[in-house]
């Protein structure tokens, strides 16, 4: 591990605002120039518990958490006592004086004596933004924005704290400085997660209608979506349940608006024949599925891979579809335009699969320029009568052309019935065949769409690691980390994973030595699905389902016994 | 030109006597009647005998899933305000396998009109009780008579102060085309609750039996008074009262969100300029 990469994590409880000294020390240290990545682990509760909000940092392009901790800022003695065996060799431990706590790795900070209880978080904030070399007014200035919405007297007792803090901060002797190398020409870039990248990449898709029902950790897809909704002009509607959510959407959609929906495994099971709607009446939709463990209520807050054949699967009756599975921040924002594009240019619906570490995990990334992408406008507003229109017409792409209720003469049917061309409903057997048929050479033309697996490395590697989603990062570093120590090592991230095109990706497994599987779930779902699809076997597999991402060190160490 | 034929003539696979024949010529009158051409139309319905409606009359339709036509129906309604949306579908699909769209649907008070056709039996699976059949009646399903209380939509969607409540009758074909009417004027959530008879499948709720009970609210009687209303509501034995039986001026669901104030939302383009101000907020 290069030693300008930094893991730095702040535990307590819920409450203890430890989230807001992540939050703040993120965006300065990107405003700094420096590359992060966020990993946030908390429990099902509003207060109490352990939390963790952790930034790893580097000057270089860094896309994985990690697991071992160089700064920990304990807010409560739990977190020193469940945290102390993953701290490194230099690592350092920050805590209140009155823990009572001794040793050479310890910073004891006097909060009684730099600030009332309620700002000690602020004051832990200043602490360690001069151990790790960061500039006063950057810290500042983000704090002031971060508060300033609330009220002016909070904003001056913050700022109090944080001078103060830093002060006595800035006489701390040396040895316990863990000051970063300085970017020089910082880049601009922007602080988002995963779910926020998702809902702006919806946004510049031209998204109008979004219906959802509360569930972690989907949600903030749509709270992203709601603040913006007054100046975007959409609507994000919270529904009465995810049935209500799924089919308000199609009705949207039928009726003219972008549409999508965002949930988690639970609510996405409520939504199901809502897909298979979508299919019979081929109605565009996005379906954003962000995973965490199951079954059942599983493990609200934490992360898995595990609903990949689940929402391969989903739905009754047979019809195309296809899965997204972003693996950087940049890819939530342009696979969720990218969903868009084929729900709309194939009538149906497209799934975004994300989880909880990648909802949650900030990052900084590059800009997009809006400006240079087009909407996906749903169709051009046909007001002139065609003679003969049928909303079905049999065609050699299976798409057939699709107008909008209320704005042309024609009348436009969708059925959940088997129908006619018309959208009537039949039950002659003989158009059935002839619109299934229909339907599903839909398929021929997204296979042709594919967003192809990315390849890295030799081109025979004696080993290759096959991911997908959000464990590209870790696969990447792991990878990197492999090949300084001599090894010949090669890796392919899929981003979409259905439809999957053998030809875009065989010669690779084909070309290894060994093939290694890495995915965040106990039965090696995607593995499983290139063995139905190609006949390909990768039978060794790193597996992770505890809840935690999957990390750099942690294929590492279970290379070895693959 | 709005007629009668312009909403076309369409052989059904509805049993002979059926109350939807009614319903249907019923409806067809009132959007004549609202001089409402078929393409600013848009009926959803689920599934069940009712539900096969919109393929009987030309106008604009999406035939959903069992239970979810109105959610299907507030987001198209919202998608464009412009449309005329109206729900059909049974009392099956909309108090039971739609029971929380329905409760959904009267607190937003969508501008949507749900006509139910109320025939107090599932039709399309052969005779199983629904959540409107009476307390002991008899099917292969309940073979010891239902044992739960049914369920009075009128009486529960007055009692949440649903912007316009009223019961109509398949075989009064005037007054219910009538209520239809003014439940698609009515600007918020209207429901029409309609009873009718199953020929097949109810053979105690029969038209004779609705005949002689399905009578008017009196002429006295003021809609706009809900403690009134939710005496007529309740009124089920002898005497059926058929009518607009409440209704008030609760602003209508799409008038709340600021976007709609600039047209259906397929006429708004993605403003990139804001969307680039929103990006920098990021930064």
């Amino acid at each position: 591990m290069p030693e300008t990469v930094l893991n730095i994590m702040i535990g307590g409880e819920a409450g203890q605002g430890l989230v807001t000294i992540g939050q703040l020390l993120a965006k300065s240290l990107v405003r700094a120039g420096y590359f992060i990545v966020v990993t946030q682990s908390y429990q099902s509760r509003i207060r109490g518990g352990h939390n963790t909000y952790t930034i790893r940092v580097s000057p270089d392009e860094i896309q994985a958490s990690q697991e071992s901790v160089d700064l920990l800022v304990a807010l409560d003695k739990q977190t020193i006592d469940l945290h102390q065996d993953e701290m490194s060799a230099r690592g350092l431990i920050v805590v209140d004086e009155a823990f009572d706590r001794r040793g050479d790795n310890y910073v004891l900070v006097p909060y009684k004596q730099l600030s009332p209880e309620r700002f000690a978080n602020i004051a832990g904030l200043g602490v360690l933004s001069v151990m790790l070399g960061l500039d006063g007014p950057l810290v500042a200035t983000a704090m002031d924005e971060f508060f300033g919405k609330k009220n002016e007297e909070m904003v001056k007792q913050n700022s109090q704290v944080l001078v103060g803090s830093r002060a006595w901060a800035e006489a701390l002797d040396k040895s316990l400085a863990r000051r970063l190398p300085a970017v020089t020409n910082p880049q601009k870039r922007l602080l988002m997660n995963g779910n926020e990248a998702i809902a702006l990449g919806a946004l510049s898709a031209g998204v109008k209608f979004l219906s959802f029902y509360p569930m972690s950790p989907a949600t903030s897809i749509a709270l992203t979506l709601a603040a913006k909704a007054e100046a975007m002009g959409l609507i994000v509607e919270q529904a009465e349940d995810e049935i209500a959510a799924i089919n308000m959407a199609l009705g949207a959609s039928y009726a003219g608006a972008t549409a999508m929906v965002s949930t988690s495994g639970g609510g996405f099971a409520l939504m199901v024949e809502g897909v298979s709607l979508a299919a019979m009446t081929e109605t565009p939709i996005v379906i954003v599925v962000a995973q965490r463990p199951g079954p059942a209520t599983g493990l609200p807050t934490r992360t898995e891979q595990g609903d990949l054949e689940f929402v391969l699967h989903a739905g009754h009756g047979e019809f195309p579809k296809g899965i997204f599975a972003p693996g950087t921040i940049e890819q939530n924002f342009y696979l969720t335009r990218r969903a868009f594009e084929l729900a709309e240019e194939y009538q149906g619906p497209m799934f975004v699969l994300t989880d909880q570490f990648m909802a949650d995990s900030y990052r900084a990334v590059t800009p997009f320029e809006v400006a240079d992408l087009p909407a996906v406008r749903p169709i051009e507003l046909q007001i002139l009568p065609k003679m003969n229109y049928q909303r079905y017409a049999i065609t050699e792409s299976g798409v057939s052309p699709r107008l909008l209720p209320g704005y042309t003469k024609h009348v436009i049917g969708a059925d959940s019935d088997e129908h006619t061309t018309d959208g009537h409903l039949t039950e002659d057997l003989a158009v059935r065949v002839q619109m299934q048929d229909k339907r599903y050479r839909k398929l021929t033309g997204l296979s042709a769409e594919v967003t192809p697996p990315e390849c890295r490395g030799e081109e025979h590697p004696d080993l290759l690691l096959v991911c997908w989603g959000t464990t590209r990062g870790a696969v990447h570093e792991a990878a990197t980390r492999l090949k300084t120590e001599g090894r010949s090592v090669g890796t392919l991230h899929f981003s979409q994973v259905w439809p999957l095109v053998p030809e875009q990706f065989m010669n690779h497994l084909n070309g290894a030595k060994q093939v290694v599987a890495v995915e965040g779930n106990a039965t090696g779902q995607f593995a499983r699905l290139i063995r139905t699809t190609t006949g390909f076997h990768i039978s060794r597999q790193i597996l992770r389902y505890d809840g935690l991402p999957i990390t750099p060190e942690y294929i590492l160490k279970n290379l070895a016994s693959v | 030109m709005v007629s009668f034929e312009g909403y076309g003539n369409y052989e059904t696979a509805w049993c002979p006597g059926c109350g939807n024949h009614a319903i249907l010529e019923a409806l067809k009158k009132a959007l004549v009647t609202a001089e409402l051409l078929p393409y600013r139309v848009l009926i959803v319905s689920g599934i069940g005998q009712a539900a096969k409606s919109p393929h009987y009359l030309n106008v604009n339709f999406f035939n959903g899933l069992h239970g979810r036509a109105l959610p299907a129906a507030t987001g198209a309604k919202l998608a464009n305000p412009d449309l005329n949306v109206i729900v059909e579908s049974g009392d099956g699909c909309n108090y039971g396998e739609g029971g929380n769209h329905f409760l959904a649907a009267i607190r937003r008070n969508i501008d949507v009109t749900l006509l139910v056709h109320d025939n107090q039996v599932y039709g399309l699976t052969k005779g199983q009780a629904s959540p409107t059949t009476a307390e002991g009646f008899v099917t292969k399903a309940q073979p010891a008579g239902v044992p739960s209380i049914p369920f009075n939509p009128v009486a529960v969607a007055t009692a949440m102060q649903a912007g316009f409540v009223a019961r109509g009758f398949s075989g009064n074909v005037d007054h219910l085309s009538d209520l239809i009417v003014k439940a698609m004027a009515h600007p918020g959530f209207a429901l029409v609750d309609i009873m009718q008879p199953c020929v097949s499948f109810n053979k105690v709720n029969t038209f004779a039996w609705y005949k002689q009970r399905c009578q008017p609210v009196s002429e006295d009687h003021d809609p706009t008074d809900w403690e009134q209303a939710m005496k007529v509501a309740f009124t089920w034995g002898d005497r059926i009262p058929i009518g607009v039986i409440y209704h008030n001026q609760r602003p209508a669901f799409e008038t709340h969100f600021s976007a709609l104030k600039r047209g259906p939302l397929i006429k708004q383009p993605v403003n990139t300029t804001k969307l680039a101000g929103i990006l920098e907020s990021f930064a």
